[in-house]
């Protein structure tokens, strides 16, 4: 137990979880998290860090090689069938039978957590309209775009009413469309009091969506923290600003009153850089201190940490595993979205 | 908290069975194409094997008129029937296997037992509906048994024998794991059972070292059992009498399901590990 307990008492709790896969794989290499109710928790890492297996232990699918499991107050591993009372979980390979209905999916699960008949057919009438697939609901899911499924996958645990949710990766392989509607579930299940535990090769999403980030690579957490904790680790976000060679030295004066902090000049790119700690509150600052300034900058570019960079920055070396085995068209999409994709939300 | 709760009631594990099955079966009716895989191919075996063979074939069996080769024929086509459709057992569990659905399922708080218990007997009732349809084809092309009574009590036996095959077809699925490498291995092992046996052919024209094998395997006592049951007063080949055959396939039966279901138990444990 902790020598000193964290307020609130965590909902999940992992404290030094080990997992091997034969004699040379060491899936989890000591891992200890600890999550407050109600709260989104991030965990980041390229394919084959250990999320998935972590994932995979606190709901039961998993019995660790060492280490402790609780999730709710349940000790997952003496007592699973209690816990998994507690637990959802959608994964990313959407375990859900495109043979039947939307409907008949999301009752199906809610008779498995024990509802009885009735109570499951109205509840999953209920999770169907809350995520906009009753329309859809008494097709075949066979016939369901990659979006419908993942959003149904969600759905079907919700019909349990878990007070914990582990989403494994719940928008790798969907189109941007989607991963906003799937954005938009996740915060409407927060604010219902639902914690959440989901996983993702993305930057972008956990900024976004979570209380709090771990970082996880090869079996270990390597970096925790607020989004913000973190990203002021990696170096952060920086803003560029290129001026005109004779309003540099005004310029540099401005960024660094604004900043605080001495702005970096780059030659091959003509730009002074500075770190925008607050983000876009940062951007703005900078702007309008050049603007009072009279300083027109020819551009002004704000550049967020990607992956790459938390991986490089954090370990020493590429996520090269996101990079190889994810299919390049979705890295575009986040690249993209995280360039103008805030300001439309 | 109460009291850990490592075991479901029965009650709860039935309900879940249930359920499962009926999601097994509703899968089977939506997929046409094994649909017409299920229900025409062993209808077309019938009949092939009848016209074709039927003509050829000179010995008689249980009719009026010294025998017909149908009346020897369904008995058999009864037990292969339900030995072809186990084979959907590793079918449906490997693909489920591989769709993630059983990690779904076992996430949920359900009866554990349900996952294979609501394959197998779906797979049952799926071999009692292919195996129906092969009895009205097989009267309306001319068969007869002398006790329908007795003809109702091994069709019940093979019913069983299937389901107890079903549990070796599970281990098998739990074995080999990828979907098209258990469905290829079940058709590998099927064939000799079902045609090196009395299914078809009596097994006494069979060379030495066949026939001992073919008069041994299970799928000769049931055909044997079934053509017994239903023929009572026409000797079988070896002479056994209905109550060792009955005896001999419930014997089968029973090991069968306790060393597979067993196995499949152990298997489905080492899997999802």
């Amino acid at each position: 137990m902790d020598p000193t307990p964290v307020s609130p008492e965590p909902i999940i709790r992992a404290v030094d979880v080990v997992k091997r896969f034969g004699k040379e794989t060491v899936a989890l290499d000591g891992v200890s998290i600890s999550i407050a109710p109600g709260s989104i928790y991030g965990l980041l890492g390229p394919n084959g860090a250990g999320k998935t297996t972590l994932i995979r232990i606190l709901t039961t699918l998993l019995e660790p090689d060492g280490g402790e499991a609780g999730v709710a107050g349940v000790d997952v591993l003496a007592d699973p069938v209690t816990a998994r009372t507690k637990i959802g979980l959608a994964g990313q390979s959407a375990a859900i039978d495109g043979f039947l209905t939307g409907r008949e999916n999301v009752e199906m699960i809610g008779q498995l957590y024990g509802l009885p008949d009735k109570e499951a057919k109205v509840r999953a009438a209920d999770v169907l309209k809350r995520i906009d697939l009753t329309e859809a609901a008494d097709r075949q899911v066979k016939t369901y775009s990659g979006g419908m499924r993942r959003r149904l996958d969600l759905a079907a645990s919700l019909v349990g009413r878990p007070e914990v949710m582990f989403l494994d990766e719940p928008t790798t392989g969907i189109d941007p469309r989607s991963r906003i509607d799937i954005w938009d579930i996740i915060r409407d299940l927060q604010s219902d009091g639902t914690t959440l535990l989901m996983t993702t090769q993305y930057l972008e999403e956990v900024d976004y969506l979570a209380d709090r980030i771990g970082v996880i690579d090869r079996g270990k957490l390597i970096a925790e923290g607020t989004a913000n904790e973190l990203k002021s680790r990696i170096g952060g976000t920086v803003i560029e600003v290129v001026v005109p060679d004779d309003q540099r030295d005004r310029a540099t004066e401005v960024l660094r009153r604004v900043t605080a902090e001495e702005p970096m000049f780059e030659p091959n790119k003509r730009c002074l850089v500075v770190h925008a700690p607050d983000g876009s509150r940062t951007l703005m600052q900078v702007v309008r201190a050049l603007d009072e300034a009279g300083l027109t900058p020819d551009d002004l570019e704000m550049h967020k940490p990607t992956l790459d960079e938390v991986f490089l920055t954090l370990t020493g070396h590429a996520a090269e595993a996101a990079a190889a085995a994810d299919d390049g068209s979705n890295r575009r999409n986040m690249a993209g979205r995280s360039r103008f994709g805030r300001a439309g939300r | 908290m109460t009291t850990p709760q490592t075991r479901m009631s029965v009650g709860h594990a039935l309900r879940d069975m249930r359920i499962i099955t009926r999601r097994n079966l509703l899968r089977f009716l939506r997929m046409p194409q094994l649909l017409v895989f299920a229900t025409i191919q062993p209808v077309m075996f019938l009949l092939l094997f009848n016209f074709v063979f039927g003509g050829a074939i000179t010995f008689g069996f249980g009719g009026a008129d010294g025998g017909d080769y149908i009346n020897f024929l369904i008995p058999g086509i009864l037990v292969q029937t339900v030995v072809f459709g186990a084979t959907n057992t590793t079918v449906g569990l490997t693909e489920d296997l591989a769709g993630g659905v059983i990690d779904r399922f076992r996430s949920l708080p359900m009866a554990r037992s349900a996952v294979m218990g609501g394959r197998t007997i779906a797979d049952l009732v799926r071999s009692a509906l292919v195996q129906s349809l092969m009895l009205i084809v097989g009267v309306i092309i001319g068969f007869q048994a002398a006790s329908w009574p007795g003809l109702l009590l091994g069709l019940i036996l093979a019913l069983l024998f299937g389901f107890s095959v079903s549990w070796f077809f599970a281990a098998l699925g739990l074995t080999v794991r990828n979907p098209e490498a258990a469905q290829g291995a079940s058709f590998f092992l099927v064939f000799p059972f079902v045609f090196a046996s009395s299914v078809f052919v009596p097994t006494q024209t069979m060379p030495d070292w066949l026939a001992l094998f073919a008069e041994h395997q299970p799928v000769t006592i049931l055909t044997n059992t079934v053509r017994k049951l239903s023929f009572p007063d026409v000797p079988i080949a070896g002479g056994d009498s209905v109550e060792s055959l009955v005896l001999r396939s419930a014997l089968w039966i029973v090991g069968l399901i306790v060393v597979f279901g067993w196995l499949s138990v152990r298997q489905y444990k080492k899997v999802v590990a």
